[in-house]
């Protein structure tokens, strides 16, 4: 098995007000295809351990490696087009751009990438939304459609450009049961049939277990 | 491809604060047109100005002046060579006013490659009678055809023709001013008398007005020939030469060069005038200076929509920048969104400043003392039109580029966590 993400002895303190270590030697390792969910209580740093692998935040010591290679903390573009390429996100929240349908915001990191054509981006992301059963809605304003609709035009946004990676931050956090339930297959489907590697911090025990491996975090450690 | 894709976005953004942007390019619009049209305006009344008194003064004038001679004899002195000397009541020697050997000197002077053109002038000085009343006036010789071509002689004529001045013997055109004093018409006959006494009887074929009204009531034009006749001298009887230059800046060298050339006095028209050009100079200057303000202004203003709706697109911002756009393709977006509102609102102002322009252009302004002049003078010159679109453009990409800046350093991770 190939590891997709590898972290090595990662610290990061927070220096405001006071120093404050939130991560303390995490070291740890994500293989291809694996559904890891990453769990533990409120502020013991999972969703700052996130955005560190992530490459959003990089003030932090220690080493990262994408896909074997390692994450300069200083090339800022360099690292904006790993995550354009290698990595999809899903927040808690969809961010979805109101000025542009869904279609067209599922298009955007693709666009970005310039891998294919125009044409071949709106075809494969028409495919996303397919399988994701909401190309009915590729059409309609971004705003305009239901919030566990948005959420899953976030995810084909995630996966637009065959990700290595989907990161999750509690993407079911603002979603009622059955909305959660339907993400939560979706990342199951995605897991299985495309054997697609994500890596969720999630709170919500019950998410939490039906995913491969579970990483639990307590005051900034990893502690299984 | 990269690029339409960051033009798109911004687009998008634009079109969907439209009213925003559309107060934004109003205000650069706004200050274009008010740029253009007060260049335009301004340059006009420049011209018109300066057409009243440059446009009819020689470059260069060669005519001999009253003055004392440098040369007094206690000067030739060999004894007294190192002495001071003060000599009292120096009077002028007023020998001549006529110019020596005229013809030569105007042969020679058109073949200088930096001359136009030149015309000569006689001037005798007068008295009108008119029953038992005299005004004194002047009578300048002159070629009209020569005088029209390079001075606007015929502009001025406001009855009659300049022309009638060489096909009728003894004709004269009266300045305004003085006609009305000596109640004559075109065809009617004047009576001068010269200052040794001898009387004439001219027909007047004109009168004219200068704009400038002292000019008109003692000002009158007559044929070279008839002057001479006037003030019985021969043909060769010249009291100034007046030189149009190609290049009205090299007035001053060629002023000086001909006057160590030809023995006489040489005056240029920047020391005659002096204080037309600086007037116009000044002038430009506030009118480009009022234009800048203006456009300054309309920056400060899409620097504030910019900055609001940076604010408004935080989390668009931290989204693109977790997808993978970096810091300098969101400072781009905000960038062309900038520049596009100053392009847009430039070509519009350039637009409605040239409307606003040929508006005034139609303004009747009728002033006697200019008859020519109908409306209020415009210039319509390409120059303020390219100058306008390239300030709008410059100051709107600086407007742009600080709230564009503080786009590119949104940190994403500060706004997503915040949620």
């Amino acid at each position: 098995m190939s590891k997709i993400l590898e972290a090595k002895n990662i610290n990061k303190f927070f220096h405001d007000p006071v120093d404050i270590q939130v991560l303390e030697n995490v070291s740890f390792s994500i293989n291809k295809g694996e559904f890891v969910s990453l769990t533990g209580k409120s502020g013991c740093g999972k969703s700052t351990l996130l955005y560190v692998l992530s490459t959003m935040d990089t003030d932090y010591d220690g080493t990262l490696l994408i896909d074997g290679v390692e994450m300069p903390k200083k090339n800022e573009s360099f690292l904006a087009k790993i995550r354009n390429e290698k990595i999809g996100f899903v927040f808690q929240f969809h961010y979805l751009l109101n000025e542009f349908n869904v279609l067209e915001n599922v298009m955007l990191p693709g666009l970005k990438l310039a891998k294919y054509s125009r044409d071949q981006v709106e075809y494969r992301a028409m495919e996303k939304l397919k399988i994701l059963g909401i190309d009915h809605l590729a059409l309609k304003k971004s705003n305009h459609v239901s919030g566990g609709e948005k959420q899953r035009v976030a995810i084909a946004r995630a996966l637009i450009n065959d990700p290595h990676i989907i990161m999750g931050d509690e993407p079911t956090g603002n979603l009622d049961k059955k909305n959660s339930d339907l993400v939560f297959d979706i990342f199951n489907k995605l897991a299985d049939e495309f054997k697609q590697t994500l890596l969720i911090v999630t709170h919500d025990p019950s998410f939490a277990e039906r995913t491969h491996r579970i990483i639990k975090m307590e005051d900034g450690k990893i502690i299984s | 491809m990269r690029k339409g894709l960051l033009l798109n976005i911004a687009k998008s953004l634009l079109l969907a604060r439209w009213r925003q942007t559309l107060v934004a390019a109003v205000g650069v619009t706004f200050s274009i047109t008010m740029f253009i049209t007060l260049l335009s305006f301004m340059s006009g009344l420049n011209d018109l100005l300066d057409g009243l008194i440059l446009n009819r003064t020689p470059h260069v004038r060669i005519y001999n002046d009253i003055k004392p001679n440098a040369d007094q004899p206690i000067n030739k002195s060999a004894t007294y060579s190192k002495a001071h000397n003060f000599i009292g009541s120096v009077k002028s020697d007023a020998n001549r006013q006529a110019i020596y050997n005229s013809e030569a000197i105007m042969k020679s002077i058109l073949n200088d490659p930096r001359v136009l053109g030149l015309s000569p002038k006689v001037t005798a000085q007068v008295f009108f009678n008119d029953g038992s009343v005299d005004i004194t006036g002047s009578i300048f010789g002159i070629n009209s055809t020569q005088e029209s071509k390079l001075y606007h002689f015929d502009e001025y004529i406001t009855t009659g023709n300049s022309a009638d001045l060489t096909k009728i013997n003894n004709s004269i055109i009266l300045g305004k001013g003085l006609a009305d004093k000596l109640l004559v018409q075109i065809g009617d006959a004047v009576q001068v008398t010269t200052s040794k006494g001898d009387l004439f009887q001219l027909k007047v074929v004109g009168t004219f007005q200068s704009g400038i009204k002292d000019f008109d009531n003692v000002q009158s034009y007559a044929s070279i020939n008839t002057v001479q006749k006037i003030l019985s001298v021969p043909n060769d009887y010249i009291t100034s030469i007046q030189v149009k230059l190609k290049d009205i800046t090299q007035a001053p060298a060629v002023a000086k060069e001909y006057q160590k050339l030809y023995q006489a006095d040489a005056e240029d028209i920047q020391t005659a005038n002096s204080q037309f050009e600086t007037g116009s100079s000044i002038r430009t200057l506030i009118s480009y200076s009022v234009g800048i303000t203006l456009l300054i202004v309309a920056g400060f203003g899409i620097y504030n929509i910019l900055n609001m709706m940076i604010f408004e697109k935080m989390d668009s911002i931290a989204i693109l920048k977790a997808t993978g756009f970096s810091g300098t393709d969101v400072k781009n977006i905000f960038i062309y969104i900038a520049v596009t509102i100053g392009i847009f609102g430039g070509l519009m102002g350039l637009l409605f400043g040239f409307g606003l322009s040929a508006v005034i252009d139609q303004i009747p302004f009728n002033t006697a003392s200019l008859p020519t002049i109908k409306t209020y003078p415009i210039v319509y010159n390409p120059r303020f039109y390219i100058i306008g679109i390239i300030f709008s453009f410059i100051t709107t990409y600086f407007a742009g580029w600080f709230p564009a800046r503080k786009a590119s350093k949104i940190d994403p991770v500060v706004i997503i966590r915040g949620k």
